[in-house]
């Protein structure tokens, strides 16, 4: 692994030489806050924000994707064959993505990349793409990365990994993809004794967060505790719940989808939109029958998928990476670090927990 | 704030005690800034927990929808409206309900201040005056005028003190009147707009809409025990983010609610993307105030006018 300095001045020469051979996608400002979009030719990320306000599993993982094709006219020989559509698979650079949306890249694969199912779509996309990850000097107040399976210098999922140093970004290659990319924009300064300065700027950022979850308990729970610990953690936080899908719609985590199919005339689509475990319908069975019919047991089911069901199955750790988008924007004020030390803090024996709501 | 939070709790504890209610629905302090959570007391203990201040903007009308106990509400202007709208909806009955009334001077608006600065807000104080807010988070603090990060349906109010109530916590707040404020200009340059003008004005507002559906779920009036967008026999409406499908269901919503809604803003408070939802549901308000000479919530004995018919309907179309 090396590091290379790439001197801010010089930055936008490198990102301009990769156009041709990648199609980058950045965060860049629209309206009043930054979202990851396709870049135009000549565009540039914006480096110096703080982060986007949705994460960056539509990168790979659109809300809406288009699966199949299919004819309906029955003239037509491919009639009622699905076909899946021809897509743009071409090489492509998300510059500037927070180690924590990175992270959860690897948290969604664990569901998309399996021995016995692949996931085409998802995977197709994780190839195509090198990661350009920008370290977080200035971790917000709503971060609790470090006590999740991220941090704001984690480098594991990410393939070059640029850290802001004054009049220079120090990047740290840690991938073939990442050489390859630097090698294509040009970058191949060495940094001197740069790892200690990535170390010391590393320790910095860990220091400013202030907010933390505690975990170490929730492997040892019992699911069915948990589960029916109604009175001492779930009646209180699914009262303030609307069951609105802000929350699963803004993690970076979340990979439940809907399948559809739609028409327009004599052809139609197969497409997948994500879906959210919040919203009645999600569970609703063809009888009518729904077995998550109350909005208890829907806020119970999210927070046990991320932080016990998760955590059981992968043995990696919880469901989360720590941005700490739902935090700040559920309208309702449901929080997953009260929740998770709830959980984590659990007695059966007295049924309650040892942090208050 | 403090002595309008001292009195909710001690209200809320009187009638907890006296067994008035079975619970009291209010506000307790959020965990982040500017976002108080909605929260319900059953005990006595549990009052302490209580808060007023200017982040209580979410509906609690929302909150008692088909509800059978007993329930004692934390009550402002609009708050107050939507529950006079749910009782002549039958969606909760009259004596169910002790209202305790807050006279509001208006919520601050958390997307507005959000943008205004540069980081991640770490705390919101108001004056004890009602007159300032600061904001402060890693290297800034700012202090703005109360009135100018109020949500603008707040800052349009005209019914600030609550329309219904067992009893008011405080004296009533002076109301804003036509005369003050013109409550639809923002209706007004949109209608003044050209076809082409007012598409590209809906295309932009909904191009952000990531169909979360946090709008719906936020307003009082969406209680539809299945919502058309959920509808799965038949469907009625794609489930994507094509553009087409996000018209129809902010624009059929918007109707559903027009005569019903009463400019609580809730459903713009909710957006996580920052959607002026608004900007449908005031001109259907202001159509129902222009044709019918109709606001929504101020009365629990007439039904809205788009909710009844007349046989004496000046129309002809309807004869």
């Amino acid at each position: 692994m090396k590091v290379i300095q790439i001197d801010k001045s010089e930055l936008d020469a490198g990102l301009g030489k990769l156009e041709n051979a990648y199609r980058l996608i950045g965060p860049v400002k629209e309206k009043d806050y930054h979202a990851f979009k396709t870049l135009k030719t000549g565009e540039k990320p914006d480096l110096y924000y703080i982060n986007t306000r949705l994460s960056a599993r539509a990168v790979l993982y659109p809300q809406t994707e288009v699966m199949f094709e299919f004819s309906l006219d029955r003239t037509d020989e491919q009639y009622g064959i699905l076909k899946e559509p021809k897509k743009n698979d071409t090489p492509r650079a998300v510059i500037g993505i927070r180690p924590c949306d990175a992270d959860a890249y690897e948290v969604v694969r664990r569901n998309f990349d399996t021995p016995e199912y692949k996931d085409p779509y998802w995977l197709k996309n994780y190839e195509a793409t090198t990661l350009v990850g920008l370290a977080c000097s200035n971790p917000c107040p709503t971060c609790f990365c470090t006590s999740t399976v991220s941090g704001p210098f984690s480098d594991k999922n990410l393939d070059i990994m640029l850290v802001d140093n004054g009049d220079h970004f120090l990047a740290r290659v840690l991938t073939e993809k990442g050489e390859k990319l630097s090698e294509s924009a040009g970058w191949n300064s060495p940094a001197d004794n740069a790892d200690d300065a990535i170390e010391t700027l590393k320790d910095s950022a860990e220091s400013k967060i202030k907010s933390s979850v505690s975990t170490d308990n929730l492997a040892k729970q019992s699911l069915i505790d948990l589960y029916e610990a109604e009175s001492a953690i779930w009646e209180s936080e699914a009262f303030a719940c609307i069951n609105c899908g802000t929350c699963t719609h803004a993690c970076p985590t979340c990979w439940c989808f809907d399948v559809q199919d739609e028409t327009y005339g004599k052809s139609g689509v197969r497409m997948r939109i994500w879906d959210s475990c919040m919203y009645p319908i999600f569970s609703i069975h063809a009888s009518g029958h729904n077995p998550r019919g109350t909005k208890l047991a829907r806020v119970r089911q999210r927070f046990m998928h991320k932080l016990k069901y998760y955590v059981d199955k992968y043995e990696k750790g919880i469901q989360c990476t720590g941005c700490g988008r739902c935090v700040r924007l559920c309208p309702v004020n449901i929080d997953i670090r009260r929740i998770c030390n709830k959980m984590n803090s659990y007695d059966p024996e007295t049924c309650s927990c040892k942090v208050a709501s | 704030m403090t002595s309008y939070t001292d009195k909710i709790r001690e209200a809320s504890k009187r009638l907890l005690k006296e067994g008035t209610v079975d619970m009291v629905i209010g506000f307790a302090k959020g965990s982040v800034p500017m976002m108080n959570q909605p929260m319900h007391a059953v005990n006595q203990g549990d009052v302490d927990r209580f808060v007023w201040d200017g982040n209580c903007g979410i509906n609690l009308a929302n909150y008692v929808t088909g509800r059978t106990e007993r329930i004692g509400i934390v009550a402002k202007g609009c708050d107050s409206r939507n529950l006079a709208v749910h009782i002549v909806e039958n969606k909760i009955k009259r004596d169910q309900l002790y209202i305790i009334g807050v006279p509001c001077t208006g919520m601050i608006d958390r997307h507005r201040l959000t943008a205004a600065v540069n980081g991640e807000i770490e705390s919101v104080t108001e004056d004890e005056a009602g007159k300032t807010v600061t904001v402060s988070g890693d290297g800034f603090s700012e202090t703005f005028n109360r009135p100018e990060v109020l949500q603008e349906n707040c800052a349009l109010c005209m019914h600030r003190n609550p329309v219904i109530y067992d009893e008011r916590i405080a004296d009533e707040v002076p109301e804003q009147s036509d005369e003050d404020v013109d409550r639809y200009a923002a209706v007004k340059q949109i209608e003044a707009m050209s076809p082409e003008e007012k598409w590209a004005y809906f295309d932009d507002l909904l191009s952000d809409c990531i169909r979360c559906y946090a709008c719906r779920n936020a307003c009082p009036l969406c209680y539809c025990p299945t919502c058309f967008v959920d509808e799965s026999k038949p469907q009625w409406v794609g489930k994507s983010t094509e553009i087409p499908d996000v018209r129809i269901f902010h624009f059929l919503r918007a109707y559903h609610c027009a005569g019903r809604c009463t400019d609580c803003g809730a459903c713009v408070r909710s957006c996580p993307v920052g959607i002026n939802v608004r900007a449908m549901t005031k001109k259907l308000e202001k159509d129902c105030l222009e044709y019918f000479g109709w606001e929504a919530g101020l009365t629990t004995d007439q039904r809205p006018p788009l909710d009844t018919y007349k046989p004496d309907d000046p129309e002809q179309f309807i004869k």
